[in-house]
């Protein structure tokens, strides 16, 4: 009965549609993206806000699934049916595009000025030269706490690596919560929340994530190996059994209230909002010491780039340029707090925990994952063994030397650095 | 000799056949042709060009593959050694208690049992992950009833524990399928033979042994058989429970996994259809020899009984 409904309405739609687009002068305009998700926030807050400034010009937001949207966008660009706007994956899925000409050059693109050059590298040529969707939106990593804990035991927001132990050490000792949620059991809760959260601080940032591209450094040198050290002395903070503990566990644990801290992404931030009965703080990845430079992991996760078959090229053009504008920017990082604009003009979000996250940007240096840039190519994976070696360093199973030497000469079966 | 008259051609045999030879055909046959074909040739520059047995070069040669490969294939034996010793020595145990007249609900005890077995792998996955956890299982709290809290730990977790655990969860699920298969096994051994034994003196325990074991061999190694192609070619177990990349430490990576990432690639790591091809061929080529070995060593030796 609900297929049946179903099937009619979408049929109807897709009569009422067509028919509007044979009697329109309009120019419209398809946006192609797997955020379903997102289809209220498109319908009711962006696009009425572009179309109001923009007459003329129609959009439709048109999702597809996220497991499905890679091989039908392949699928579409190939016959030709593409929309002409095409929201990108970050790095290589986005970059395979563009080489096969599907994606246009929008290096030029008014607007594009908005953005740093950590901002854009997920959208990018090797060589930095071309770039093909404007950015849209970064997740950015740090610990969520649990303010009413804090509070209780008496603990400072921890800001250098000793005033981070001694925070956990007291919540162990204290008993009533457990000090850190996280677990192991899917492994990339490891290294995303663990290894690129507190990474960058020792490696400094982009510093280090582009010498390691260019080969002048390796994963085996102190910087790259100090990270894992420390998530080998987050063992005993962990809950019991946190081996078999997955990340929906682990978000439960925290907003339920019986965990203190949590390593995070922002994108945590709507739900727990929702789930959370207790107040909550954010804190940067701790540094090595007071006074030192913070970095902070500010993930490029979304972009939109122009179908270069488009037969709107000028109006998609248009509305890229809004897309970079700080007015889209207003309107989606607070339709969906913890996904942060990546315009360099600061926009003025509502949600407490978001505005912390955003915040660090200023006092910290942004850098991005750094497992993704062209490191996350070959065969074995870097990313994907990053995952299973946090996890063994946590698990106690390899030594943070052990894990690096593995990971560097996988890394070395593959990739050769250009001199 | 003089010219016999010429039989008809029997059409009727082609064409009843022909919904089965070409179902089968189009569903088994073509796809597999395809796999064999597809791992003798690798995508370069966009087009796939013809390379010999150099991607099973490849899956041997280079450490970063055979590694996989091996591990893969030595959780994947200790994952049928399992069901060997476990699984069917309990599906034998089962179905002779089910076949003995004096129990009552035994009708009840069967479906109980083979209810598991119609149950997906999603859902056996799941329900177990929750029932280990250490945070909300029930694991924990019934073991603290019985006083063993200390000898629970977070199995799927632990890399010695892992595999085991799974295989031990698999043999829970299918443990079923062993037990009808000698269930029916047992019921049809004619009763003037139960009765000839017992005229001999031969009753209970070595009744079971001397005389209704051997009559059920054969039926033993056809769920030997079929335990065998069903874990080398197991996937969604490990899968549901323990994601793509078979965690911990690749410690429960079978076949099937090592296969799923190969071919479809698993986030950053782009799938490759040529290599997973040349894993399906070897896993093909495994269960083959194996089922070989099992048609012409153990089933040619097995005695008949006509009754």
């Amino acid at each position: 009965m609900t297929t049946k409904l179903l099937t009619a309405l979408l049929l109807g739609t897709s009569i009422l549609g067509s028919a509007g687009m044979a009697y329109a002068q309009d120019v419209t305009l398809n946006i192609e993206s797997w955020r379903g998700d997102d289809l209220a926030i498109w319908k009711d807050k962006l696009i009425p806000a572009f179309e109001a400034k923009n007459p003329g010009i129609k959009v439709v937001f048109a999702p597809s699934a996220p497991t499905e949207y890679d091989a039908a966008m392949g699928a579409k660009l190939a016959a030709g049916s593409a929309g002409d706007l095409i929201t990108c994956r970050p790095f290589d899925k986005s970059l395979e595009l563009f080489k096969k000409g599907n994606l246009a050059d929008i290096s030029t693109l008014p607007g594009m000025e908005n953005f740093s050059d950590v901002a854009k590298a997920a959208w990018q040529t090797d060589d930095g030269k071309s770039s093909f969707c404007v950015p849209m939106a970064s997740v950015i990593h740090g610990f969520i706490y649990n303010k009413d804990a804090f509070d209780q035991l008496g603990i400072k927001v921890p800001t250098t690596n000793e005033e981070f132990y001694a925070a956990l050490d007291k919540i162990k000792a204290d008993g009533t919560y457990i000090p850190m949620a996280m677990g192991t059991k899917d492994l990339w809760e490891a290294a995303t929340m663990g290894y690129q959260n507190i990474g960058p601080n020792y490696w400094k940032g982009e510093e280090g994530r582009t010498a390691l591209i260019k080969g002048e450094q390796k994963l085996t040198d102190p910087q790259w190996v100090a990270p894992f050290a420390e998530l080998a002395k987050w063992k005993p903070y962990l809950g019991d059994g946190f081996e078999a503990q997955t990340y929906p566990d682990s978000q439960n644990l925290f907003t339920l209230g019986r965990a203190a801290i949590y390593p995070a992404g922002s994108w945590e931030i709507g739900l727990f909002n929702t789930q959370a009965q207790f107040k909550m703080g954010a804190f940067p990845p701790p540094v090595q010491k007071a006074g030192d430079t913070c970095y902070i992991s500010d993930h490029t996760d979304i972009g939109m780039g122009l179908n270069a078959a488009s037969k709107n090229a000028d109006a998609a053009k248009t509305f890229l340029t809004w897309v970079a504008s700080p007015d889209f920017a207003t309107i989606y990082a607070n339709a969906l707090p913890g996904f942060f604009s990546l315009n360099k003009t600061p926009v003025k979000m509502e949600d407490p925990l978001a505005q912390e996250f955003v915040s660090w940007r200023d006092k910290c240096k942004s850098t991005i994952r750094s497992t993704y840039q062209i490191l996350g190519r070959g065969t074995p994976n870097l990313e994907n063994e990053t995952w299973v070696e946090s996890a063994n360093v946590i698990n106690g199973t390899d030594t943070p030397e052990a894990a690096a030497k593995k990971l560097q000469d996988g890394l070395d079966s593959w990739y050769k650095p250009a001199k | 000799m003089a010219a016999a008259p010429k039989r008809p051609f029997r059409w009727h045999i082609v064409v009843f056949l022909a919904p089965a030879v070409l179902v089968y055909s189009a569903i088994m046959i073509l796809p597999l042709a395809g796999t064999l074909q597809l791992s003798l040739f690798r995508n370069i520059d966009q087009s796939q060009i013809f390379v010999g047995l150099a991607n099973f070069r490849t899956l041997f040669g280079d450490p970063n593959w055979s590694v996989g490969f091996w591990n893969a294939l030595r959780n994947n034996v200790w994952f049928f050694i399992i069901h060997m010793i476990v699984q069917n020595p309990i599906g034998v145990l089962l179905a002779a208690l089910l076949s003995s007249p004096r129990l009552r609900f035994s009708a009840f005890y069967r479906t109980a049992i083979f209810v598991p077995t119609i149950l997906s792998f999603v859902i056996v996955g799941f329900a177990w992950k929750l029932i280990l956890s250490p945070l909300w299982g029930v694991a924990p709290n019934l073991m603290d009833l019985v006083g063993l809290k200390s000898l629970f730990t977070p199995w799927l977790g632990k890399e010695q524990y892992a595999l085991t655990t799974l295989s031990l969860i698999s043999v829970w699920q299918f443990v079923g399928i062993p037990m009808m298969l000698i269930y029916a096994a047992l019921l049809s051994i004619p009763e003037e033979v139960i009765e000839a034994a017992e005229c001999d003196g031969i009753t209970g325990m070595s009744q079971f042994w001397k005389i209704k074991l051997p009559l059920i061999l054969p039926s033993i190694g056809i769920i030997s058989i079929l335990t065998f192609v069903g874990n080398f070619n197991a996937f969604d177990l490990i899968y549901t429970a323990q994601g793509a990349l078979a965690g911990p430490n690749y410690s429960t990576d079978i076949l099937g996994t090592f296969l799923y990432r190969a071919f479809f690639g698993f986030q950053l790591q782009v799938g490759d259809p040529n290599m997973g091809a040349a894993i399906a061929t070897m896993m093909f080529l495994i269960i083959l020899g194996g089922v070989c070995v099992y048609l012409f060593l153990v089933q040619t030796r097995l005695r008949r009984y006509q009754f």
